[in-house]
């Protein structure tokens, strides 16, 4: 029995041991897919997006769809409105927006330009974001002149199209979200141009 | 009859008895601890077609993740970003660099980049980012540390019993809906059990929440 127990003990721990080194503990990173024990009805032929589609349809095996050449979405900003392009009815940019500015939209606007414009334009418009440190030249300083006096469809135009050196924002912000980025790079400007008296009396003690 | 069978055979039936235990127990104990997705998936990490780190875009450049993934907060589904996104500051930052030479390809032709995708939930599951990223749900409950990683792997097993643990108990993870994208936050004093009451958060238990 003794020697039973020796050699079954060793057959034992053997197995573990080398069944532990072979699977690893659990989180320990890996390479390969994930096994999948029972696959039941984990793949169906359904098209998921941004994945490669073998449907002899779609020759470039693109899953996510590009529009057909000469059409568009139905949801998308299609119609040629001020709202949409930020150009009036005779191609001139709109002055001033076509929306009411209200805290709603300024709330909005800052957390969009906290997402997409901080990481160039910096957290102030001061154009020193922090990208300019690892070579990003060139980025608009936000409160020069000219751009405090630039009609906000101009602005909206450079939003969604680009401007030179800056690649366009129209796909990651609808025509409501452009329009409310530029509510707060307003916001941003006129609290530059304040003049002392227009600080409320309250927070005037405070200043040094 | 000691002549068949010699006098250890008496034995048998205990050894046979202590071995069936011992692999019995061994073979539950294994089948619980790695036939389970804890297993796996957690830790799957492939190799990337371009060496990007969420740890230098994330962290250090605090880019917040909608930057690129900008349709999880308006969609079920949380894109990858196109290359065009990375052109934004490639075309100047590193414009020369040999690990950016794949973007640059697949910006000027159109193709996009092969990335593999880590995180997947089966075809019979009914899945949808912006419900929860915009009610107060953050990332890191789903996928961990992401801006610590240099490479992403799976960190959460994303299990049924997963997404239950959550959606029994939403007050425990919940928190204001500007923070979801900083995944460093720590809850201090922020009153889950209020918030889920005051914004009606009602996750589904029902099996048609997720499977419909
Ligand atoms: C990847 C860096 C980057 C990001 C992000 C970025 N910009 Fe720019 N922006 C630039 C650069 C560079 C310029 C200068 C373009 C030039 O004149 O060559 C510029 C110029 C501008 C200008 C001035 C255009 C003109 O007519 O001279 C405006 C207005 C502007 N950006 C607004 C925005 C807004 C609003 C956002 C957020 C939605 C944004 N930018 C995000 C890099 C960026
Ligand atoms: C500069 C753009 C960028 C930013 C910012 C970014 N990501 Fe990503 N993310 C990517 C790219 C590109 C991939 C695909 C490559 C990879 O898996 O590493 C990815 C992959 C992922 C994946 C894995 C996807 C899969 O295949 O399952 C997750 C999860 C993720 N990101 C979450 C986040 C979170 C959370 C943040 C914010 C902390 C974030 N990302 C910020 C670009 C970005
Ligand atoms: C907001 C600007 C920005 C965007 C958008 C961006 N990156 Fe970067 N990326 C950087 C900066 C800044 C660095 C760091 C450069 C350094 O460390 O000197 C960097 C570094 C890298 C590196 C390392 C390069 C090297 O040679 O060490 C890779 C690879 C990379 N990024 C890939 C991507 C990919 C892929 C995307 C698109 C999903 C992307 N980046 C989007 C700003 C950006
Ligand atoms: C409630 C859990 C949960 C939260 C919160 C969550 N995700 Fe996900 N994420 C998932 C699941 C599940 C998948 C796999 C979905 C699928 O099958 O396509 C996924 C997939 C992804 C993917 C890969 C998509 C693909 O198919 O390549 C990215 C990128 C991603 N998530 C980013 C994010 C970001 C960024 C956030 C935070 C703003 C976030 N997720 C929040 C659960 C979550
Ligand atoms: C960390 C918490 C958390 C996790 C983890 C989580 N959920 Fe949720 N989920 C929620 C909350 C909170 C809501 C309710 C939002 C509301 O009331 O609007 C929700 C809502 C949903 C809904 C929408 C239900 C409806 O009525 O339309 C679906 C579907 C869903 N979750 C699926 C999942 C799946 C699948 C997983 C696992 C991969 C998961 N959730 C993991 C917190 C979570
Ligand atoms: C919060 C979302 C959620 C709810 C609610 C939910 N499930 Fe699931 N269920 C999942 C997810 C996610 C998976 C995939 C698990 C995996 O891949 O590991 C799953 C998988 C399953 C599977 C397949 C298990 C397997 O491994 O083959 C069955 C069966 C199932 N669910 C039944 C149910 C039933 C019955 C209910 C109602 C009592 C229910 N589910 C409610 C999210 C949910």
């Amino acid at each position: 029995m003794r020697k039973f127990l020796v050699y079954f003990f060793s057959f034992w721990a053997l197995t573990v041991v080398v069944g532990l080194s072979v699977l690893g503990l659990r989180g320990s990173t890996s390479r390969k897919p994930p096994l999948e024990v029972f696959p039941d009805m984990d793949h169906q032929p359904k098209l998921r997006p941004q994945t490669v589609t073998k449907f002899a349809g779609f020759a470039d095996g693109l899953s996510s769809r590009l529009p057909v050449a000469g059409t568009i979405s139905r949801d998308s900003a299609w119609e040629l409105n001020s709202f949409n392009t930020g150009k009036t009815e005779d191609g001139g940019w709109v002055d001033a927006m076509p929306v009411p500015v209200t805290h709603e939209l300024v709330k909005r606007g800052r957390e969009r330009y906290d997402i997409y414009c901080t990481p160039c334009h910096g957290a102030a418009g001061d154009g020193n974001g922090v990208t300019t440190q690892f070579g990003m030249a060139a980025v608009a300083k936000l409160h020069d002149e000219r751009l405090i006096k630039m009609s906000d469809g101009e602005i909206f135009n450079t939003i969604t199209l680009g401007k030179n050196l800056m690649g366009p924002y129209g796909e990651k912000l609808d025509p409501k979200d452009r329009w409310a980025v530029i509510s707060y790079v307003r916001a941003l400007q006129l609290s530059r141009l304040g003049k002392k008296e227009e600080i409320p009396d309250a927070v005037q003690a405070n200043l040094k | 009859m000691s002549d068949i069978f010699p006098k250890w055979t008496n034995q048998l039936p205990l050894m046979a008895g202590v071995a069936g235990a011992v692999l019995g127990l061994t073979a539950v104990a294994g089948i619980t601890y790695f036939v389970t997705p804890k297993y796996t998936r957690v830790g799957y990490q492939p190799k990337q077609p371009v060496a990007f780190s969420h740890a230098i875009h994330a962290d250090q450049l605090g880019m917040d993740c909608r930057y690129c993934h900008d349709d999880v907060d308006k969609s079920w589904f949380s894109n990858i970003p196109s290359s065009s996104t990375c052109m934004n500051c490639h075309s100047q930052v590193k414009k020369d660099s040999d690990k950016l030479q794949l973007v640059r390809d697949s910006y000027a032709s159109g193709k996009p980049i092969p990335w593999v995708q880590i995180h997947k939930v089966p075809d019979y599951v009914y899945f949808n980012h912006s419900v929860h990223v915009n009610r107060g749900i953050s990332c890191v409950h789903c996928h961990g540390e992401i801006q610590k990683m240099e490479e992403v792997y799976h960190a959460e097993s994303l299990s049924m019993s997963f997404c239950l643990e959550c959606h029994r108990e939403p007050e425990k993870f919940i928190r204001p809906n500007e923070l979801v994208t900083k995944l460093d936050w720590k809850n201090e004093g922020f009153d889950g059990k209020k918030a889920v009451h005051d914004w009606k958060v009602q996750p589904g238990q029902s099996c048609s929440t997720c499977h419909r």
